[in-house]
């Protein structure tokens, strides 16, 4: 394991070489960023790591990547700096370590998940394979029970990852306030994040996979996941909604809002996560940590069987494997949802907040007067 | 052993020998394409580039303004004094103006001039990613078309009979095809060469302490054996582009990342801790391409640019930190000077300074008075610490050493057009650009002349085919 310095200064060593070329400025908002600075100290090389997408284009355009002496692979440098980056800002700070081998944080958080569920569905109803009437999954697990286990995870999660994310924006923008930042960078980065605007290599034609070919895909499938996983959310939400407002309970019809949404987001969990692995497992090797691939491919799976085991829920919601379904559903998302701030996820939260921060910043003059060249 | 049947061969990989592979193919012809270089290194020079001077007369996409085609012929015509042919510069100028589309139907990408370059903003457009994502996207666009690569596929020597291309051996193996197009660079990797060419100097075998900034393959061999076998050669052989590059880059592929923008900002020492030349000339931009050749004078090959704190976040940024001392003596010392004599040359220079409003943007009125060489500009005493320098050396873009062509970019032996045999890019260069330089020059054209030489080397096969049939 390299020390955590050594990671920063990989960066720094790389982007003194890029600030004196900076040909792939077109490509994203890291180079623009770079050529602010002169100096990469801790809170500018964390920064730029979490503004990089890793897609790829500067290693393969760049006129120093190895074999070159100069060994550059900005996207490499910048994705084993961001793992640190998440260990080092979690919250609390003695579970950052789950990023580091979190393939095996995301293996014990299912089989954990799943056990739960499974021995409970067996202590409550005494079987796993019953006929109940239609999709009455309260008969297995009543509503105030699962509520009572979800809630407190997911704002456990949502309360880590704001801990984390705030003290990241200290360390890259000490002082400054992300609530003072201007509507328009606000919007700005907003839209960059929901478009996956740095996805689209600067040209429109995409980002790199397995060679120096554009494509699009990655940035496509990546809309589907987290639309899709948007969309599993307002079920949820609507669905609590109905509950609690209305006085509706489960299960809904089938061309309800609920099960719309939740089918419509579950497609989407499907076909962009087995996208995105399929993507994964044939990238250019020179791309990104191969230490966080078990990272990567994990939070992918845990979604895609959370999305197959949602719709399969639906599908057989009728028949004696209700109860089965269900329990294996609800230990997936459990996983899922306790990993959230330890995982893959967290690189939406950190990529955001660097977003923002490079929409106020180059909304700034720049200090530096370096003349024309 | 005897392989072939193509067209078209190609001999070279950067992009000249693109551009010419790629326009011979769409014209019909099947292609073969001999890079020198493995996969990892493909490319040449070109991969090192980053945008094309470019002719419009009004603005484009990433060009602003206008640049016509006479503005570009003059600037062409003073760089390199009158050392050009202009029909031929005329014919570049205005390939120049239309190349663009093509360049984009096979993936190159444009950007607006990057940060830093604004000056270049009107005449040049840049590729976005650079030359290496250019070199890429054209390969990507043979490959696709049906051109075929071979890497490390060095050629020795051609079969040539009374000025006809035959054959091209790769060592023992002879790669017969009905027409060439010779792209595969200068001689500037030829370390042999290079010695020859500058000889000595002061009793120095200057060229020994000269980095490459280009690729390593560029060794000349066709060139030679072009120039020996009566085709009719071109340009200077002991000249080179030669820039001031950090001593510390790379013996090759240093690339556009060693450059060291500061001297204009300080004073420029020899090894014996002594100036040598005008710092304050002229704007950097307009004065790097002369301080190659004179730093080749000094002994050793080597100088030090010297500044102060004063000078820091005024320049663009280098690859490679300065050294750093909080005393010029100590200073000296991390260089190897003589201490008293760095101290001696700094003390004139400070009390000759005569500062009046200091503005690196413009050719201010701080100078030097009573001081040879004199500093014209931006002329401060150096006397705040910390005091850094950069240690330079020659570095060279590229030789100028060519065959000669004609507007069908065909090869001349004893002032006639080969029928079959044409060449493009740095090895024809010297027609065009016979000395000096300007941004962007080189890649215009190796692009236009590419494109002339895959047209006419493919329009030269199917004719014969024709004959034949």
């Amino acid at each position: 394991m390299h020390s955590p310095a050594a990671a920063e200064a990989e960066v720094a060593r790389q982007m003194q070489i890029c600030n004196a070329c900076r040909y792939c400025e077109g490509y994203c908002a890291v180079f623009p960023a770079m050529t602010r600075r002169l100096e990469f100290g801790k809170a500018d090389v964390h920064y730029l790591a979490n503004l990089c997408h890793n897609c790829g284009a500067c290693l393969h355009a760049c006129q120093y990547a190895p074999p070159h002496e100069f060994a550059v692979n900005v996207p490499q440098a910048m994705a084993k700096l961001r793992l640190q980056t998440y260990a080092e800002y979690a919250w609390p700070r003695a579970l950052g370590t789950l990023y580091q081998r979190n393939g095996l944080t995301l293996a014990l958080a299912l089989a954990g998940g799943l056990t739960l569920f499974l021995l409970l569905a067996v202590v409550l109803k005494g079987t796993l394979w019953q006929v109940l009437p239609a999709g009455s999954f309260y008969q297995v697990f009543p509503h105030n029970l699962m509520v009572a286990m979800f809630a407190p995870i997911f704002l456990f999660a949502l309360f880590a990852l704001a801990l984390g994310v705030r003290r990241f924006w200290q360390e890259v923008s000490p002082g400054d306030r992300a609530q003072d930042a201007p509507g328009a960078a606000v919007a700005e980065a907003t839209r960059d994040a929901l478009r996956l605007k740095y996805l689209d290599g600067g040209h429109g034609l995409g980002c790199n996979e397995a060679d120096d070919e554009f494509t699009l895909w990655r940035r496509r499938f990546h809309h589907f996941t987290f639309y899709g996983f948007l969309l599993c959310f307002a079920a949820t939400s609507v669905a609590t909604l109905y509950h609690y407002a209305f006085g509706w309970t489960a299960p809904y019809a089938v061309n309800s809002l609920p099960v719309l949404l939740g089918s419509a987001g579950g497609i989407g969990l499907l076909v962009g996560p087995a996208g995105l692995l399929w993507l994964n497992l044939g990238r250019h090797p020179l791309h990104g940590d191969a230490a966080q691939k078990p990272m990567d491919r994990g939070f992918l799976a845990l979604l895609l069987l959370a999305s197959a085991s949602g719709l399969a829920l639906l599908a057989w919601r009728d028949s004696a494997a209700m109860t089965l379904l269900l329990a294996l559903h609800l230990g997936v998302v459990m996983a899922l949802f306790l990993t959230l701030p330890y995982g893959k996820f967290a690189h939406g939260v950190y990529r955001s907040a660097a977003l923002l921060k490079w929409a106020i910043e180059k909304r700034q003059p720049s200090r530096l007067q370096l003349g024309s060249e | 052993m005897t392989a072939s049947n193509y067209d078209v061969l190609v001999i070279g990989g950067g992009n000249a020998a693109l551009c010419a592979a790629l326009s011979a193919r769409e014209a019909g012809a099947s292609v073969l394409l001999l890079e020198s270089a493995p996969r990892e290194w493909r490319g040449g020079n070109s991969q090192h580039t980053r945008n094309l001077r470019c002719m419009h007369d009004t603005p484009q996409d990433v060009l602003t303004d206008a640049y016509p085609e006479e503005e570009y012929w003059q600037d062409l015509n003073k760089v390199t004094g009158g050392v050009t042919d202009e029909a031929l510069a005329r014919l570049v100028i205005r390939d120049s103006s239309h190349c663009r589309d093509w360049m984009r139907r096979h993936g190159v990408r444009f950007q607006p001039s990057l940060s830093g370059t604004l000056q270049l903003s009107r005449t040049n457009a840049f590729f976005m990613g650079g030359g290496k994502a250019l070199v890429n996207a054209y390969y990507r666009s043979a490959e696709t078309l049906g051109v075929q690569i071979r890497y490390q596929a060095p050629v020795d020597r051609l079969e040539l009979r009374d000025g006809r291309f035959r054959a091209a051996y790769v060592g023992s193996e002879r790669i017969e095809a009905k027409t060439c197009v010779v792209a595969s660079g200068g001689f500037e990797s030829n370390r042999d060469w290079m010695r020859a060419a500058w000889g000595q100097i002061n009793g120095e075998w200057v060229a020994d302490n000269f980095l490459i900034r280009g690729t390593r393959f560029n060794m000349g061999v066709l060139l030679k054996f072009l120039i020996e076998n009566g085709a009719d050669a071109i340009g200077d052989p002991t000249q080179s582009h030669s820039v001031a590059i950090d001593a510390r880059a790379p013996l090759y592929d240093g690339g556009i990342c060693t450059r060291v923008d500061s001297v204009s900002l300080g004073v420029v020492v020899n090894k014996q801790a002594a100036r040598f030349y005008d710092e304050g000339e002229e704007f950097w931009p307009k004065r790097y391409a002369i301080w190659g050749r004179l730093i080749s004078y000094q002994p050793g090959q080597i100088a030090y640019s010297v500044i102060d704190a004063k000078a820091i976040g005024r320049f663009m940024p280098p690859v490679f930190p300065p050294l750093e001392a909080q005393s010029l003596p100590q200073l000296a010392r991390q260089l190897g000077l003589d201490e008293s004599a760095l101290a001696r040359t700094v003390r004139d220079y400070n009390a000759a300074c005569r500062v009046g409003t200091f503005d690196h943007a413009v050719l201010d009125d701080c100078h030097t008075e009573g001081l040879s060489p004199p500093k014209s500009h931006w002329a401060r005493p150096i006397d705040t610490p910390p005091f850094y320098a950069y240690p330079l050396r020659p570095g060279i873009t590229f030789t100028y050493l060519g065959v000669k062509v004609d507007a069908q970019a065909a090869v001349h032996f004893s002032g006639k057009p080969s029928a079959n045999l044409f060449a493009a890019g740095e090895i024809m260069a010297g027609n065009v650009l016979g000395k000096g330089y300007t941004a962007g020059v080189g890649m215009t054209i190796g692009t236009a002349f590419g494109r002339i030489a895959g047209t006419q080397a493919a329009a030269a096969a199917l004719l014969g085919q024709q004959r034949a049939a």
